[in-house]
């Protein structure tokens, strides 16, 4: 472990675009720019139903904070591991690229396999999308994540596979960047949700019906 | 399978040069946590981008939203006053947020179009649904 900065490799197809960034990072960042819309609005919908189911059961009695919180940890450092995948790729040491990228996956993975269990227990308890607002709204938004978190575990793996191959190397180092710019999103959403749909109460009571104005 | 060349330290990869802060002084002062910010000044970088941090670096920030992350938990189980608590929650998921984009995703580092193209969506979807929700009346008491 160093603690010298690394500098940026971006081949030469980053130079040659009248921006100064290669067309597949902005494009990535595009395309996050517009998945804060998609998120917003599930996030959105969340907020605006919470409260107002008719049945049970609520989100007080069936979050489980402290294997949420244990779920939203091992997210957090996938994305460590995932800078520590760039920054070996970017220093040309492929051995831990693979190691790390490997690290990623299996922390996604662990996050997913925790989200599948979590999906299970709800719906023993009687919650499933159809039961009521809070019911629909909750697993579609995080349904949603785990969607992504799982394409970004396919890219992760996708990329291991491509080093095994020693087809990536540190001169397309940006592959494993714009890779990474997407699975630091995923966990920035979740960090959003994991306080706003977790962490942050109810505003009413369990079973109390309130009317959307007009 | 090619490995790192062998004989070649990180440090002569790196082909770093100054420590100093390329934004200037008015920069380094307004940091808040100065550790974080010992990025050296690197060669062949695209116009607008800075080095991006250092493993060690990486991992000091992990090490802090982790902290933060146990901050929040601690926080929900106090049972506080609720919008004091809500409003530190908020405070604390932003901070993260804010951490991951600009070292994780190296938004502070990269050349500035990439910031604002990313802040268009964020700014434009925060913006929509406040008045989305307002509109529903989500914030009235």
């Amino acid at each position: 472990m160093t603690d010298v900065a690394v500098p940026v490799a971006h081949g030469d197809h980053a130079l040659i675009t009248n921006t100064g960034v290669s067309n597949e990072k902005l494009a990535m960042w595009c395309f996050l720019g517009s998945e804060c819309l998609l998120f917003g609005a599930l996030i959105s919908t969340y907020i605006l139903y919470r409260g107002r189911s008719v049945t049970g059961p609520n989100p007080k009695q069936i979050y489980d904070i402290p294997y949420t919180s244990i779920s939203s940890f091992v997210l957090l450092m996938s994305s460590l591991t995932m800078v520590l995948a760039l920054a070996s790729i970017q220093r040309g040491d492929y051995r831990r690229l693979r190691l790390w990228l490997l690290a990623t996956a299996l922390l996604g993975s662990s996050f997913i396999a925790g989200q599948v269990y979590e999906f299970t227990s709800f719906i023993r308890k009687g919650l499933t999308i159809k039961t009521n607002l809070f019911g629909s709204s909750f697993f579609v938004l995080t349904g949603f994540h785990g969607v992504h978190v799982t394409l970004g575990i396919v890219m992760l793996l996708s990329l291991w596979n491509l080093s095994m191959r020693g087809r990536l190397t540190q001169d397309r180092s940006e592959v494993v960047e714009i890779a990474g710019l997407y699975w630091h999103f995923v966990d920035l959403v979740w960090i959003v949700i994991f306080t706003v749909i977790y962490l942050i109460p109810s505003p009413t009571h369990p079973g109390v019906l309130h009317t959307l104005p007009g | 399978m090619s490995e790192a060349e062998p004989g070649t330290t990180s440090e002569q990869q790196a082909g770093t040069t100054t420590a100093t802060d390329p934004r200037g002084p008015s920069h380094a002062e307004a940091d808040p946590s100065p550790a974080l910010h010992q990025v050296h000044a690197a060669p062949h970088l695209a116009s607008g981008e800075h080095a991006h941090p250092s493993e060690a670096q990486y991992i000091r920030i992990a090490i802090i939203l982790a902290a933060v992350t146990a901050a929040e938990v601690t926080l929900y189980y106090l049972k506080l006053q609720r919008t004091a608590s809500n409003s530190l929650l908020l405070v604390f998921a932003a901070v993260k947020g804010a951490m991951v984009a600009l070292y994780f995703m190296h938004l502070k580092f990269d050349n500035r179009i990439l910031r604002r193209l990313f802040l268009s969506g964020f700014i434009l979807a925060v913006f929509v649904y406040l008045a989305y929700l307002t509109t529903l009346g989500v914030f009235l008491k």
